[in-house]
């Protein structure tokens, strides 16, 4: 053992860092509490009172949500918005990445460091020519132009994620497929898509994540019958004192479903942080 | 001859067919990927460019002046400031807190369960966090999560009294002290009693050890009072009502020429007395302590606060990318630098100054400049957070750039040239990047 190790291994140590772990746990769980609470009791009392007395506890929030067509509708709308996202980026973004790490073609170089590029453009860019755009084209407003400019945004990073996975693939593989007779598009759907799936998860689930939890995109490209959880719950946001008791639920339903997404898939999720980072 | 012609000719047309075959392979596997970032992030950057320089209404071409706009309006200004303390404040905390999570975990026994907690809130969306942080940071410390913490520890250095809302009663010879606390009006000398009504206490809020209120008895030797609860319903101020109780625990002075010469506490029935030599004149003080208010907190969604309160959120939500980062770089860092420097009878501290923090460097800059293009685009937390009426305080150039855009005002011209803005912060990151890309291959 090394003395980091004894030191990490003391009790005082071991305490700090429960305390950190605690710590960081504590907003979800606040969150939970206040979820199940009354808005008259969010209003006069902390969570903790509500621990000295489980009982208060109620689910009459979630069950009035569940019964606002707003909210369910806005559930859905997300559904619709994120799983088309998502097919799309990693379908388009997994092509494109073959072209720029497999097949030699002039300008392919130069056609990465603009991905690269444009992996960290700020999306308020786009903002303003996309809602004008999207107008004349009639998809402002509606789930596939929120999907769109989703779709743009992700590419990016997709296209260099999967590029970077695929780059390490060895060499041989392909060569030997294509003395077999193989094209490339055999070589990409029977050879290296099979071999990329743990990028692809990675990468499928970052992208869920991203659309599941955008706000901005929603708030701007989609009206209220299109719009997401999270453009739902943040239009109650504006009266946040009398609305308590649906937001803390609201917000912990869009909170659940990419909590279960990281406590099932961490690895994937880790994996694709490291990556999606631009190396030094 | 003819079969030279042919035998030049056909490598040509080989060629032009594998170009051609090229170029259509190219295009099937990259064509959509393109067509989709020119028309939706290349353009956009061009029209956005064209369209600053324009005015609200878009007829009119009006060179830099929203620039000039933004730099010369209170509003934006402070969005633009607000940002570059965003910058300058926030990377660095989340990578310092970044490299101390993952060196302290590193060999921790339970390490994957400390990391799945830091890590967890980076899924989290900014309403969820932002609705979550707007109730932690609740103005009252009885609602508020972060102000009740305040209020714990300030109260361990300074205890709040027992009767916070106490006054003089209207026949109390008390004057209130600068500072809190009161002091008597009269003086008093060997022999004395003095009856120091308070009033402005619920009945029910006194002390559960508090009795009836007695009539001081002093000795000729001794000066002798009570502090007690002057009010009962039909009694009489500034006379001991058969139901009035005395006010135990009251930290009381006896001074002399501005000067403390004893102190006493009153006791169950709200008397205290002081051994005093015949002749001397001397004042009775309550001290402030007794009456000193519980702390009440800090305005985190004031705006003074504010800005740190939404920082506090980003840094729960985004520390967890630090750790997952550096981690990865300290288990491929190579441990026998470290163990050599060990043997070189290095201290923990020095082999993390000297060695492992230099060959994490690299890693160390990578998060660095990741968090410094994140934070450049923050909206959301802030938005959620800071209240409608805080938001000019809190302001931040992606906010202002949706509010003049979209959030009513309508001006494109001016949110055109607020998303250049923050595309020109975002390009030394951006070339950060593509230097590291091109090196790294």
């Amino acid at each position: 053992m090394t003395r980091l190790a004894r030191f990490v291994s003391t009790g005082a140590m071991q305490i700090v860092l429960m305390a950190i772990a605690l710590f960081w746990l504590l907003p979800v769980f606040v969150l939970f509490i206040q979820s199940l609470r009354s808005s008259g009791e969010i209003a006069n009392s902390g969570w903790w009172t509500a621990l000295a007395n489980p009982s208060s506890l109620m689910v009459d929030n979630y069950r009035a949500l569940l019964e606002n067509p707003d909210i369910i509708r806005s559930f859905w709308n997300t559904v619709y918005i994120t799983v088309p996202t998502t097919i799309l980026v990693v379908a388009i973004a997994a092509g494109a990445a073959y072209a720029l790490s497999w097949i030699k073609f002039r300008g392919r170089d130069t056609l990465l460091l603009i991905v690269v590029g444009l992996l960290v453009v700020p999306l308020q860019i786009a903002l303003i020519p996309l809602a004008r755009l999207f107008g004349d084209l009639g998809l402002f407003g509606t789930i596939p132009g929120v999907v769109l400019f989703h779709v743009g945004f992700g590419l990016p990073f997709a296209i260099f994620l999967l590029r970077n996975f695929f780059v390490g693939v060895p060499r041989e593989l392909f060569e030997s497929a294509r003395v077999d007779g193989a094209n490339d598009l055999i070589i990409f759907a029977r050879i290296l898509i099979p071999l990329a799936l743990p990028a692809i998860a990675s990468l499928t689930i970052f992208q869920f994540l991203w659309v599941w939890n955008d706000l901005l995109i929603a708030m701007v490209f989609a009206d209220p019958a299109s719009a997401p959880l999270t453009a739902a719950i943040q239009r109650q946001t504006r009266a946040f004192g009398q609305n308590v008791d649906v937001i803390a639920p609201g917000a912990f339903l869009q909170m659940v479903v990419p909590l279960f997404v990281f406590f099932a898939f961490q690895r994937y999720f880790v994996q694709g942080i490291l990556g999606g980072a631009v190396k030094g | 001859m003819a079969t030279a012609v042919k035998d030049n000719r056909a490598p040509r047309a080989n060629k032009t067919g594998r170009a051609v075959v090229l170029f259509l392979k190219v295009s099937a596997f990259l064509g959509p990927a393109l067509i989709i970032l020119g028309a939706l992030l290349v353009y956009p950057i061009i029209f956005t460019g064209v369209r600053s320089t324009f005015d609200a209404s878009g007829n009119n071409f009006v060179g830099l002046a929203n620039y000039e706009q933004i730099f010369t309006q209170p509003r934006t200004l402070i969005a633009v400031r607000n940002n570059l303390i965003w910058v300058l404040v926030v990377p660095p905390i989340i990578t310092a807190l970044g490299l101390i999570f993952a060196v302290l975990s590193n060999r921790l026994p339970w390490r994957s369960a400390f990391r799945m907690a830091i890590f967890m809130p980076l899924v989290v969306s900014g309403l969820a966090a932002g609705v979550t942080f707007r109730f932690l940071f609740a103005a009252s410390p009885e609602v508020g999560t972060a102000n009740a913490m305040v209020r714990s520890v300030a109260h361990i250095f300074q205890p709040p009294g027992e009767y916070p809302t106490a006054r003089a009663s209207r026949e109390a010879p008390l004057e209130a002290l600068e500072g809190g606390g009161f002091q008597s009006t009269i003086s008093v000398t060997a022999g004395d009693t003095i009856y120091l009504g308070l009033v402005g206490v619920q009945a029910n809020a006194l002390p559960q050890e508090a009795q009836a209120a007695l009539a001081p008895a002093a000795t000729p030797g001794s000066v002798a009072g009570v502090v007690w609860l002057d009010f009962s319903p039909g009694g009489t101020v500034g006379e001991i009502d058969p139901a009035e109780r005395g006010m135990p625990n009251v930290p009381v002075r006896l001074m002399s020429d501005d000067q403390v010469v004893a102190r006493t506490l009153t006791d169950e029935s709200g008397r205290f007395s002081f051994d005093v030599q015949s002749g001397a004149q001397h004042r009775v003080q309550l001290a402030a302590s007794a009456f000193r208010a519980p702390h009440p907190g800090i305005a985190w969604l004031g705006p003074t606060f504010i800005t740190i309160a939404i920082m506090i959120g980003y840094i729960w939500m985004q520390t967890g990318f630090a750790v997952v980062i550096i981690g990865a770089g300290l288990s491929s860092l190579d441990r026998e630098l470290q163990e050599a420097a060990r043997t070189d009878g290095a201290t923990e501290l020095q082999v993390f100054r000297h060695v492992t923090v230099p060959v994490l460097m690299p890693i160390l800059m990578v998060v660095l400049v990741t968090t410094v293009i994140n934070v450049l685009k923050i909206f959301d937390l802030v938005y959620i957070i800071a209240p409608e009426s805080m938001q000019p305080y809190a302001n931040v150039l992606a906010l202002e750039m949706w509010r003049a855009s979209f959030g009513g005002a309508r001006d494109f011209g001016l949110g055109s040239a607020l998303a250049m803005l923050l595309l020109i912060m975002i390009i030394p990151a951006m070339l950060f990047n593509i230097r590291n890309f091109r090196r790294s291959g």
